[in-house]
């Protein structure tokens, strides 16, 4: 369905690689996610494969269609959501909703089965001006403003930045109800707690994919053995773990510290709990988990 | 008795008939990091003006750093600092400049700008990249640079709104080391977070709902309290139950 051959894109003359040789392939149906913080050159994908921006070399296509050649058939097929809140602020929820269906010479009649579940949820404020609702109900608005035409494919840079983790999860139970109805959805996030909501991901840093698979298969490639360690002084802890001769690395996640060993040996966890105590920490847990896509991308990023 | 650095006690905000901030109280220690969370439209961007100095209460009281958000908010605004996600540094000036015009704005003397802006630059390793402009700086350094000129007139309290949006996870944490470090100094610091391992690492976190604090506690009190092994358990459990919050 969405196609990219090492795809290419420079800013400001060539001093800024924004985006560095990218390739992948979305299926039918696919819930795909790009993930990555701000500057990992998703946007601008999106933007090419929405084609609003053309890339320096390589090629891409959206259902078959070419994003120079075929510009027009793009841009009359698909959703596109892009990251900074598009709509008119001015217009009622009612309005916007019917002037994008205008735009692409349907009517909300025509559709309403894709967007009801999220409409209904609207329709209480449907004469309330977009610009006046929550950061959450502008995300909702948005999402059925790109979905009116039925596009054969929905793009969403980041709908979830700066929404609240309540908001969020809503927002991704629409998106998995949008993929039984057979929509293929390539959407973007910095949260990667979402990543696991994907049916596969790209993990993306500084322009360039460092994997691209299931979510489950991220996590199996991780290759060191990941231990949780908590104390009462969390931050003496980090640092004194920080200095370990065997760690790998340490870093804080939530109410524990993660932590990687440089080799595998049977013995780690007791120097660790011996090494500890010569630092005076008291009250040591540690225990053996898995680790969670945030701790793959870290490990990724320091390869 | 430890010193106190934000008294609130039932302070409300009304819009019209709409109440954005419903008698909220709670008190802030020197040198706590303290987490103030709640939903989209729960009234914490409201709560934070008014600490600021920024917005007048419709009623209650407050005051911060001992100054009263009703009479001096003039004091209030010289006597913190404040970063967000959105509103940091001016991208086409260069980090020098930055620096020299924040603390400027806040009425340093050009002795004092000098010192300053000569430890800020050692402390972050940026010498080679003073005269870049900032907007060519990477997300990272951008962060680290505009918490530490948010610092530089030394306020005893720094507000910071969504400080992390948008970094990779190792600069996130490598942020908050800077958090620790601040607040090792006997700076408290006053932060909103939507991420909700952050909230782990506050030693208090106030989450409101329609208006209202409903909860607030150390991350480890919460969690025993409502019986769930996480912070995000806690918020979904709290913020599900919010009326107002979606519209």
């Amino acid at each position: 369905m969405v196609e990219l051959n090492n795809i290419r894109k420079t800013y400001n003359k060539g001093s800024v690689l924004a985006v560095d040789s990218v390739s992948f392939s979305v299926s039918e149906g696919e819930l795909f996610g790009l993930i990555g913080p701000d500057g990992a050159g998703k946007s601008s994908i999106f933007r090419i494969l929405a084609t609003l921006l053309l890339a320096d070399s390589g090629t891409a296509s959206v259902n078959g269609w070419d994003v120079v050649n075929d510009y027009h058939k793009i841009r009359n097929n698909i959703g596109y959501m892009p990251g900074r809140f598009s709509l008119y602020q001015d217009l009622s929820v009612e309005e916007n909703l019917e002037f994008f269906a205008t735009l692409f010479g349907t009517k909300i009649q025509e559709n309403y089965h894709l967007v009801k579940d999220i409409y209904v949820q609207l329709e209480p404020f449907k004469d309330r001006r977009a610009g006046k609702l929550s950061g959450g109900m502008k995300q909702k608005l948005a999402l059925c403003c790109a979905l009116i035409h039925k596009p054969v494919v929905l793009f969403l840079d980041e709908p979830t930045t700066g929404v609240d983790p309540v908001s969020r999860k809503e927002f991704w139970n629409m998106l998995k109800r949008l993929k039984e109805q057979g929509i293929t959805i390539v959407v973007s996030t910095p949260y990667m707690d979402e990543a696991n909501l994907c049916d596969r991901i790209a993990l993306m840093q500084n322009g360039k994919i460092m994997s691209v698979e299931s979510p489950e298969n991220i996590i199996k490639d991780y290759k060191n053995e990941l231990w949780a360690v908590a104390s009462p002084s969390m931050h003496t802890l980090l640092s004194d773990l920080r200095q370990f001769e065997l760690t790998e690395s340490c870093y804080a996640f939530g109410d524990s510290l993660h932590l990687s060993f440089k080799t595998k040996n049977e013995n780690n966890r007791t120097e660790t709990l011996q090494y500890l105590e010569s630092r005076n920490q008291r009250e040591v847990e540690m225990k053996k988990i898995n680790p969670g896509i945030e701790d793959c991308f870290i490990s990724l990023m320091q390869q | 008795m430890e010193e106190q650095v934000i008294k609130v006690e039932k302070l409300t905000k009304r819009f019209g008939d709409f109440t954005a901030v419903d008698e909220i109280s709670f008190e802030v220690t020197k040198g706590e990091i303290f987490g103030f969370l709640g939903a989209n439209g729960a009234g914490k961007t409201t709560a934070m003006r008014m600490l600021c100095g920024l917005s007048i209460p419709t009623s209650g009281a407050a005051s911060v750093v001992g100054f009263d958000v009703y009479k001096q908010t003039e004091d209030i605004k010289k006597n913190i600092g404040y970063m967000s996600q959105r509103f940091s540094l001016y991208e086409d000036l260069s980090v020098i400049e930055n620096i020299k015009f924040y603390a400027g704005i806040y009425g340093l003397t050009n002795k004092q700008i000098k010192e300053k802006s000569e430890e800020l630059i050692e402390r972050l390793g940026l010498h080679s990249e003073i005269k870049k402009l900032v907007g060519a700086l990477p997300l990272g350094w951008k962060q680290k640079l505009a918490f530490s000129v948010a610092l530089i007139h030394s306020p005893q309290i720094i507000f910071l709104d969504e400080p992390t949006g948008g970094v990779d996870p190792v600069t996130r944490r490598q942020f908050w080391e800077m958090i620790y470090e601040a607040s090792a100094k006997g700076v408290t610091v006053f932060v909103t977070t939507h991420y909700m391992d952050e909230a782990e690492y506050c030693n208090r976190v106030s989450i409101m709902v329609d208006g209202r604090i409903e909860a607030l506690d150390a991350p480890r009190k919460l969690k025993e309290k409502f019986n769930v092994s996480s912070m995000d358990e806690v918020f979904y459990m709290l913020a599900r139950g919010a009326k107002k919050a979606v519209i």
